[in-house]
């Protein structure tokens, strides 16, 4: 007789049937591809859900031209080991306006990630876009559906989900409606960085400590990734020995000064920790329902 | 208290330690929110930053005074901060050494009944909140139903605020028992029940010392220690294929998560819908070979032989097979706006599979508050119902109460792609195989040929007065005079003799269409040309129709005449009976008609005449090679 699964078999086991629900019953699906630790867990589970055959969707990366550029190296390489197309979009409004983390701060967000991903999801007609996001990362995210439906605007409406009861997913979508699926809803940071460590995955290096350049500004590390870095008068970049807990453009991203350079320190660091991971995200800290009204508009 | 994982060895610990699913339900202020929020802090799982937000947050939302909020932590939609409730189902995670949990915290309100359904139909327990101060309520009786329905075996009754009735041991035995004497029918294995004050803590995760005369385990160490047992694991094998994997030449594998018992290599297996067997050859999780696993796993199989299965059928045990179905009973419980209407046709979808359904009887309704049975022609939202279905093709299917993967379904609306109805399987019918068909050899082709035609049903909708009668009337005429063989089905006709025993309601007005429906398909199967003039609003009923035909058969002619001119003309008298209030459920006045949006004909009789509307319905006919011989 077989015992009762591990909690982590447990989380696996729920994401490789969420993925294989949306390969079966989905006309055009795609993966977003994020880059980060989650993306890099949800990639290896797409991997497993169809093996020995690619998964049979594409991966996409909305990409705001900031991202760091060791995770752009990182990126092309571990499509390609998934033998999976990589589909990257730049939204071209924004690149002909000019807009940068720097002068436009959260509207970047808006314009280069959330109308971005519009335009791609239209561009390519994908009725459903798996993405990385857990219910544990923030309030409004613990009320969302694994199958999230969104509106031909991409607006997210949250008093008007559908039930989901047991491995059940109505996957019907109505015209121009199309969908966010989420098979890592039920994973918690540390779940991920579990599974990370027992699968011996793939995460790009900035996870690890190691000497950057940085500059200290609003009470975060900024890393100096390029010379399109704008430097405020007085600010000198300094070597500093740090790491990222979580990553996206990198003048909108802290770092955190450790010296972790294995998983598993990282792991133990991440436990003894007293902030939260999206602290380390600029975008979050505007006010406390912004992420509920970013999703509304369309944000992932 | 309990400590928080804090070492790499316990982060390996608790990627390998046990899962306990629970829920929290409980009526609209009974605390759950709070009791969640307060199990995270004591587990010492908030980080700095969320602190600083929920100090800042109870300051400007809570409704603790300056205390903190606990259950700020958990509302996390704008509405619910606002308004102090909880409207959507949110789910938790938090930890101890011994145990990982996800918490399904769902709203108390009524209109939400159907969260908690959701949060209930993966969940091992139920923890039920009740308010000293008030007892046990309808809600409390609501959920405890649910629970029980969806299976759930194990059961904690948290009687909180006690701080509020002085922590009166009487108090407490008194609402134990309330409870215990309406739960003791609802097949809960074990009760545990806990005095709690979930603001203060008072035996949450440390035993409290304002209830002296209470022994028992606080909320968490009953949590922590809990006996969960998998019934899907002592259940017999069952496999739905998700996915089959065909990467080349050499390899065919079926991906699936087992959702009953366990399979190894070498293991004989058996396609529940076709019987044919074969053993199993290898079994895998990702790229990693595995020798057996059980239910609960996502897992990739090969198959000795090359037997047809695909996404939908299901690879079980051979000497432990599910029923092979098409007729069942089921409670269900209705999640959506509109009501459960019988006769209507559903999507069912169950483990893979999804195939049409209808709701063929509606037995009961149940009253939870009563437990009584009670007759009812329709299901509400939030109500719970038993019924007899009817699928179009046998589905397998085991009884929920053995198997919650395999006896669960949900019902799908094929307009709006809504999810309508959770549904728990209680028994089979009858088994599909016992049903054969009379193969005659005097079929609808023979028939058709004899008439040297292509039966064919002309469906009329539109409102009361629209012409739809008058102008099936004279393409009858026409079509007689070329030698064809035609019934009319008319709605005042019908409604004398076959549907006499039916009035107005949405309900009967869906019987109505369907018995006709079903006139009208036997009469096409005897070779005829059938005209159907009836109003038929609900586009459901006349799509059920089109579907019952065979394809090209069916026609959808909409007369469409703007309700005024109808209202002018009225025939009949209705409409100014009806504006006077002396019938109800009138179309167009008191009762909805759904416009068609892919008629294949189209009549604007603002610019035709009823002559020339034939005429455009024959010559529809004649263009589509309807009335050349069969």
């Amino acid at each position: 007789m077989s015992e009762r699964l591990s909690h982590l078999d447990r989380l696996e086991a729920e994401s490789l049937h969420i993925i294989r629900e949306v390969a079966a019953e989905c006309r055009n699906p795609v993966m977003l591809y994020s880059i980060g630790k989650d993306s890099s867990v949800m990639l290896h589970l797409a991997v497993k859900a169809f093996h020995p055959a690619p998964p049979p969707f594409p991966l996409m990366h909305v990409d705001t031209t900031w991202k760091f550029r060791d995770m752009y190296a990182f990126r092309d390489r571990m499509a390609a080991e998934a033998g999976m197309d990589l589909i990257v979009h730049v939204n071209p409004d924004g690149i002909a306006a000019g807009i940068n983390p720097f002068d436009h701060g959260a509207n970047h967000t808006r314009i280069m990630k959330t109308e971005g991903l519009k335009q791609a999801l239209e561009k390519y007609n994908f009725d459903a876009a798996f993405g990385g996001a857990r219910r544990d990362e923030e309030k409004s995210r613990a009320k969302e559906r694994v199958f999230s439906f969104r509106s031909a605007s991409h607006a997210w409406d949250p008093k008007n989900q559908r039930p989901e009861l047991w491995r059940l997913y109505n996957t019907r979508v109505n015209e121009r409606q199309s969908m966010r699926v989420f098979p890592l809803s039920n994973w918690t940071e540390l779940d991920i960085w579990a599974y990370i460590l027992r699968e011996k995955i793939d995460i790009v290096p900035l996870y690890f400590a190691d000497l950057r350049p940085v500059v200290e500004r609003d009470g975060q590390l900024i890393m100096v990734d390029d010379d399109r870095m704008r430097l405020d008068p007085g600010e000198t970049p300094e070597q500093r020995r740090v790491r990222f807990r979580t990553l996206g453009c990198y003048p909108l991203t802290g770092a955190i000064e450790s010296s972790a350079i294995t998983l598993e320190e990282i792991v133990a660091e991440m436990i003894a920790a007293r902030t939260s991971e999206r602290g380390g995200r600029l975008i979050d800290r505007e006010s406390a329902s912004s992420m509920e009204r970013k999703k509304r508009e369309g944000y992932f | 208290m309990t400590k928080p994982v804090v070492n790499l060895e316990a982060v390996a610990a608790a990627g390998q330690a046990d899962t306990l699913r629970f829920l929290t339900c409980g009526s609209v202020d009974d605390g759950k929110s709070t009791l969640i929020g307060r199990l995270l802090f004591d587990s010492q799982l908030l980080m700095e930053d969320q602190l600083a937000e929920l100090e800042s947050d109870s300051k400007k939302h809570g409704t603790a005074g300056d205390a903190i909020d606990f259950a700020l932590l958990v509302d996390g939609l704008e509405a619910e901060r606002e308004q102090g409730i909880t409207i959507d189902v949110a789910y938790r995670f938090f930890a101890t050494p011994r145990r990982r949990f996800i918490v399904a915290d769902t709203p108390g309100h009524e209109q939400y009944t159907r969260n908690m359904a959701t949060g209930a139909s993966t969940a091992d327990m139920a923890v039920l909140l009740v308010d000293a101060t008030k007892g046990v309520l309808t809600q409390t009786r609501r959920h405890a139903v649910i629970a029980s329905l969806l299976g759930i075996r194990q059961a904690l009754l948290a009687v909180n605020k006690m701080d509020l009735v002085g922590f009166d041991e009487a108090r407490f035995n008194a609402i134990v028992d309330d409870f215990q004497d309406f739960a003791k029918d609802l097949g809960f294995a074990q009760v545990q029940v806990v005095p709690i004050s979930a603001r203060d803590g008072d035996n949450v995760s440390g035993p409290s010392d304002r209830t002296s005369w209470y022994d028992g385990p606080t909320i968490l160490s009953h949590l922590e220690t809990v006996p969960v047992a998998d019934a899907a694991l002592a259940a017999p094998f069952r496999l739905p294929v998700q996915w089959v994997c065909r990467p080349d030449r050499t390899f065919r594998g079926f991906a699936g998560t087992i959702a009953g018992g366990a399979v190894e290599v070498g293991q004989k297996v058996v396609v529940a819908a076709s019987g044919r067997g074969s053993q199993v050859t290898g079994l895998y999780i990702g790229s990693d070979p595995v020798g057996q696993a059980g239910a609960g796993h996502s897992v990739m199989l090969t198959l000795a032989d090359e037997i047809d299965v695909s996404r939908g059928d299901m690879l079980v045990a051979p000497d432990a097979r599910p029923e092979m179905t098409d007729q069942f009973a089921a409670h269900l419980i209705w999640m959506a706006g509109d009501p459960l209407l019988p006769g209507r046709q559903y999507q069912l979808k169950t483990a893979t599979r999804t195939v049409s359904v209808q709701v063929s009887e509606l037995k009961y309704r149940l009253d939870v508050d009563s437990m009584e049975h009670n007759a009812a022609k329709v299901l509400e939202m939030n109500e719970v119902g038993f019924a007899n279905l009817s699928t179009a093709e046998p589905i397998a299917l085991d009884a929920y109460d053995r198997n919650r993967e395999t006896g669960g379904f949900i019902l799908i609306d094929r307009f709006t792609n809504e999810t309508v109805a959770a549904g728990m399987v209680a028994f089979s019918l009858r088994r599909a195989s016992n049903i054969h068909w009379q193969a005659l050899d005097v079929n609808r082709v023979v028939r058709a040929g004899q008439k040297h035609q292509k039966p064919s049903v002309l469906w009329f909708t539109g409102l009361s007065g629209s012409g739809k009668s008058t102008i099936a009337n004279i393409v009858e005429k026409k079509l007689f005079a070329r030698g064809r063989h035609t019934y009319t089905l008319d709605g005042d006709n019908v409604r004398h003799g076959l549907n006499r025993d039916l009035g107005f309601t949405d309900a009967d007005r869906v019987e109505n269409i369907r018995r006709v429906a079903e006139a009208a398909r036997l009469m096409a199967d005897a070779g005829l040309i059938v005209l159907v003039s009836f109003i038929s609003p609900f586009r459901s009923e006349r799509r059920l129709a089109r579907d019952l035909m065979e394809e090209g058969e069916f026609m959808e002619i909409f007369i469409d005449t703007p309700i005024e001119v109808c209202r002018e003309r009225d025939p009949k008298g209705l409409y100014a009976k009806a504006i006077a209030g002396e019938i109800s459920n009138f179309t167009g006045i008191d009762s909805p008609y759904e416009t068609p949006e892919l008629a294949e004909v189209h009549i604007d009789t603002t610019s035709l005449s009823a002559e020339q509307a034939a005429e455009a319905v024959i010559a529809y006919l004649e263009k589509t090679g309807r009335l050349s011989g069969a």
